[in-house]
């Protein structure tokens, strides 16, 4: 299938996004293999990475496509630096105890079932198909933590202060997924994907829901951090690309 | 920290419509909903089914294998309850 857009640089910066948001939520959630809190739970988490890595490897691989320049997936994974990753803040921030890992991925996997379900309409035919398969690996990535965001809420005295504190501290990194620069101008007036700030009220309904139900309170907090679609990150996303980078840099070309 | 088992749980799926639950092995959980998510995930990576059913482990029943002599041995020599002395018709597969 071909690509439509006319615009490469905004479409090959747009897809960046998606496919670093997909990398980093992968590589965090890869970073738990062999430290679940069971094995079964463990189990989920690892299928959940590497649904993340794949998700990116069909982002990545048509964005070196649209780009058009001789990189492929894996240069783009493993060769650029952080100022030029576009992912959401959010998603770098640490896993922390399991309530802070249920709690970044919830809040971001609740935005995205939004984001996804608008990119399946998306004039660029090969994005509507990703997005398509995605979506319903990601509802049950959701349905998952979900789960577990009710169960630690409405748990122990422990498990619901704990969860509380995840909720309350990432809350600031939800603003940003529903910011819009010009590259979201672009997708939105040129049909590839949503305008971020119309997604903001089904979310917000959908985790309101949630967050009763988990026994918990929606954080009053006003102020937002943003821009780590734009490469300015937390100090957080440097030692997970160091961690992620090393091999493939130290040894250039290397294969298994 | 007190750490608590979760209950086991057994697993049954089925591999396609048509087909009857078959047992495939067993996993914790802390309650049922969890164990299918569980099951989903340790038992259907693979495309290996389309339904699954969790019990938990405590209410399955079992017999005693020290009875095992009295319950099935005397079947063994009830040849008559084979429907081995019927001429089965041209064509039937599946009898």
């Amino acid at each position: 299938m071909s690509i439509v857009s006319d615009n490469k640089d905004a479409l090959f910066a747009y897809l960046l996004r998606l496919g670093d948001n997909a990398l980093i939520a992968g590589q965090q959630l890869g970073k738990l293999v062999a430290h679940g809190p069971e094995l079964e739970e463990e189990m989920a988490v690892a299928n959940f990475a590497l649904d993340y890595i794949g998700q990116a490897r069909m982002f990545f691989s048509l964005a070196a496509e649209v780009e058009g320049a001789g990189r492929s997936e894996d240069d783009l994974a493993f060769l650029r630096d952080g100022m030029d990753f576009h992912n959401l803040l959010l998603l770098e921030q640490p896993n922390g105890d399991f309530a802070q890992t249920t709690a970044r991925q919830f809040l971001f996997e609740s935005f995205y079932q939004y984001q996804l379900a608008e990119l399946a309409k998306s004039k660029e035919p090969r994005i509507a198909e990703i997005a398509v398969r995605i979506a319903r690996e990601i509802r049950y990535h959701l349905r998952h933590h979900r789960q577990w965001l009710v169960r630690l809420g409405d748990g122990t005295e422990e498990s619901h202060q704990r969860m509380q504190r995840s909720v309350d501290d990432l809350w600031r990194f939800t603003g940003e997924m529903f910011s819009r620069d010009e590259i979201d101008t672009w997708a939105a007036e040129s049909g590839v994907g949503p305008d971020p700030s119309s997604l903001h009220d089904a979310w917000a309904a959908y985790v309101e829901a949630a967050l009763d139900e988990a026994t918990l309170r929606k954080p009053e907090q006003e102020w937002m951090a943003s821009g780590g679609k734009q490469g300015t990150h937390t100090e957080h996303l440097g030692y997970i690309l160091a961690e992620m980078q090393h091999i493939p840099r130290t040894y250039p070309g290397a294969e298994w | 920290m007190s750490k608590q088992d979760w209950p086991l749980f057994e697993v049954f799926i089925r591999a396609k419509s048509g087909l009857s639950h078959r047992h495939v092995g067993s996993l914790h959980a802390a309650d049922a909903a969890m164990a299918i998510d569980h099951a989903r995930d340790l038992y259907t990576r693979r495309g290996e089914g389309v339904s699954i059913w969790v019990i938990e482990s405590r209410n399955i029943h079992a017999s005693d294998p020290a009875e095992s002599s009295a319950l099935f041995e005397p079947a063994a020599d009830k040849i008559y309850r084979h429907p081995t002395f019927y001429d089965v018709p041209d064509g039937v597969e599946n009898l």
